[in-house]
């Protein structure tokens, strides 16, 4: 039989395995969570098909038809879509993640398993209904005649990068709201301003050249220029710098969320 | 290869309490913190967060004990003294901050019944939930799920959720769960305050079983009889030390010495009865032979137990009784003749004197009751009321501890050829 020691500062060395052995809670905790959305209502998970399909029609109308908007050869709510994609996914899941823990204060205090176990799971949550609006996309490319190019190859990459950005950042959100409750009113603010920063409603093309890489430090430019890229094909450039910029940044981002979570895990039940 | 399953060395716990500043843990003043540290190192002071409005508060300390393969240890104490805080470092929750602890193979602990349950799901849902945060895979819950409802009662509303649940149903299912897990050490906190008879029996059986099977449990609770029934050892904590460990018997009689507080004269609420019928024991007096109510009579003095009774129905062939404890033993019991009550609300007195010299210098109890033959048991009522014999130095004996002697003193006569008198 294994023996576990513990002991102050030690921090579980058994940790990263236990991970495994608790890898069904990941499931568990993101299928309550879904499973609960929908529960007393009328037409149940058909509103995960819903909801990204209205905000399709609200695109296509507003963007393409009313604002007629310029945009080449591709139609104006792909376009804006295909950025909507990696950063609705990234907002939702940011938000949801930084307010988990505080949400699983009872379970965090009386039961133990990975706490990683607990903002993962909330990314999953966002990552599904990711999965769901690619599907609502490629409704509307359909829906547009547009052929994808062959990049979109490259979304399965794309999404691990999306995916990477939304846990570093989640994680490091959710062990800093903890102990600093200040973040519950801080993240929504992040996401409002970022959505107005980050290239969603315009391409970062239209950004002066010499600013470009300093504007590529926001890591989500560089996932939201490579979704664009893979899904709009010819006319989407990918400025190279700034992606790779933004590849660096987010597995920082990533390691440095990780490293912060496990320092201050020790002491969630204490703090909470 | 030694069988110990845990190991406990030095353990200790601290918490930084202090005065809450306005808000929650201030961001400002962390982020305060963080920019002038340079320069109080510099000026050589120590860190804000540690000094400023707060002191330091030892949960545990010095804790030291070992447990073996297949014992039952119970943990009691006030409230107050640690126990959940040691139970949450033993269940990996929470860090010690000095000392460790070893500990051989899975543990599983149930802290709280229904952690994790969420109100909208169905029971079936939340068993599998509950077991997936408890530790158990999506293999091990399908084979144990029909027990686990089988345990709990609740086949007709597995399909509904959660929310609709009674409290009974409700928790009968989080602890049948948490029942099904199969570790080699159960950690168990006071669980059974909640629900009724009937599943304080289930869950007593349970733990039992578990017992049995060679697990290791660790058990909290307030309930001192399932605690002396269940635990082969006990550990008595008080202010975060570990004050007595040992057999169920001794350690219980010290926990309830340091805790006679119970003093002299009580009036029994109507949760203190264990059996309800018209006739109700109203309050129990000790009293010394001044006639004064008191929880110290000294060696020696008469002892008076007053009780007042009523009946608000005629009682034929009422006998009244007193049991006295002490030590955890039932040492004798006193019954009144057989009264009939006549039914009025007017309580009516019963005195019964004890002549001093029978009980030896020692912590008592006394447990009230009143039966009938034709009815049985019409009134009961546990650890009514607790006080202790003083012992009085009158001829020098007052240097023995007088526990030791035993715990009545009988009236012996001597005769010897030594001594002037002759029992004849």
């Amino acid at each position: 039989m294994e023996e576990i020691i513990i002991e102050p500062g030690r921090g579980f060395k058994h940790y990263w395995r236990d991970l495994w052995a608790y890898r069904e809670l990941f499931y568990f905790l993101a299928w309550r969570d879904i499973a609960v959305r929908y529960k007393q209502t009328a037409i149940g998970v058909a509103w995960s098909l819903v909801r990204p399909f209205l905000t399709m029609v609200v695109f296509t109308l507003v963007f393409g038809k009313l604002a007629k908007l310029p945009s080449g050869n591709t139609p104006y709510p792909i376009l804006v879509f295909a950025a909507m994609l990696p950063w609705q996914f990234f907002s939702n899941a940011l938000t949801a993640s930084s307010e988990s823990l505080v949400g699983s204060a009872n379970m965090i205090s009386k039961v133990y398993f990975p706490r990683l176990a607990i903002p993962t799971s909330a990314v999953i949550v966002s990552f599904v209904d990711f999965l769901l609006s690619f599907v609502m996309l490629l409704a509307l490319m359909a829906w547009y005649q547009f052929i994808p190019s062959w990049r979109m190859i490259a979304l399965p990459l794309l999404t691990l990068l999306a995916f990477c950005a939304a846990m570093g950042a989640g994680l490091w959100f959710a062990s800093l709201n903890v102990k600093y409750r200040d973040f519950r009113f801080i993240v929504p603010f992040v996401v409002q301003f970022g959505i107005y920063v980050s290239p969603v409603g315009f391409a970062s093309s239209i950004v002066p050249p010499k600013w470009r890489l300093l504007y590529s430090l926001n890591p989500m430019v560089g996932v939201i220029d490579g979704f664009r890229w893979a899904i709009i094909g010819g006319e989407a450039e990918l400025y190279v710098p700034g992606f790779l910029l933004s590849i660096g940044l987010v597995v920082l981002m990533l390691a440095s969320g990780i490293w912060y979570f496990r320092k201050t895990e020790r002491t969630f039940a204490d703090v909470i | 290869m030694s069988d110990t399953m845990i190991s406990v060395e030095g353990l200790g716990k601290r918490y930084i309490i202090g005065r809450e500043r306005n808000g929650s843990d201030g961001l400002r003043h962390a982020l305060n913190d963080l920019v002038t540290a340079p320069f109080r190192r510099l000026r050589n002071r120590q860190s804000a967060i540690g000094n400023r409005h707060s002191e330091p508060f030892w949960a545990l300390k010095e804790i030291n004990f070992t447990v073996a393969t297949g014992e039952v240890v119970g943990i009691i104490g006030r409230n107050g003294a640690g126990k959940s805080t040691l139970l949450k470092i033993l269940s990996r929750i929470t860090e010690p901050t000095e000392g460790r602890v070893r500990i051989r193979g899975r543990v599983a602990s149930l802290l709280e019944v229904g952690t994790g349950f969420h109100p909208e799901l169905t029971g079936r849902e939340n068993v599998f939930l509950n077991g997936a945060i408890l530790g158990m895979t999506r293999e091990e819950i399908k084979r144990k799920f029909d027990e686990i409802v089988a345990f709990a009662e609740v086949e007709k509303f597995l399909d509904t959720p959660v929310k609709r649940y009674s409290s009974g149903m409700y928790v009968r299912l989080a602890f049948a769960v948490a029942a099904h897990l199969e570790p080699e050490i159960l950690i168990v906190d006071e669980v059974l305050a909640v629900g009724d008879g009937a599943f304080q029996k289930k869950c007593l059986g349970k733990m039992d079983k578990v017992a049995q099977q060679g697990r290791t449990v660790f058990f909290v609770s307030h309930n001192m009889p399932s605690i002396k029934r269940l635990c082969t050892s006990v550990i008595l904590l008080s202010n975060g030390r570990l004050v007595r460990s040992g057999s169920a018997e001794s350690v219980i009689g010290e926990y309830l010495r340091e805790n006679a507080g119970n003093g002299a004269a009580v009036e029994l609420a109507d949760s203190d009865h264990a059996v309800h019928s018209p006739l109700k024991i109203k309050t129990v007096e000790v009293l010394n032979s001044k006639g004064t109510r008191s929880d110290v009579i000294f060696f020696g003095e008469d002892i008076f137990i007053r009780l007042t009774v009523q009946a608000e129905a005629p009682m034929p062939n009422v006998r009244v009784g007193i049991g006295i404890h002490a030590n955890g033993v039932r040492i004798a019991t006193v019954h009144a003749p057989a009264v009939d009550f006549p039914g009025s609300p007017q309580p009516h007195t019963f005195v019964c004197k004890v002549a001093a010299d029978a009980l030896l210098p020692n912590f008592y109890s006394l447990h009230v009751g009143a039966h009938s033959i034709e009815r049985g048991g019409l009134d009961w009522v546990p650890d009514a009321v607790d006080f202790r014999i003083e012992p009085v130095g009158t001829d020098g004996s007052d240097d023995h501890d007088h526990r030791d002697w035993g715990l009545i003193s009988l009236n012996a006569l001597w005769e010897a050829d030594l001594l002037a008198v002759s029992v004849h």
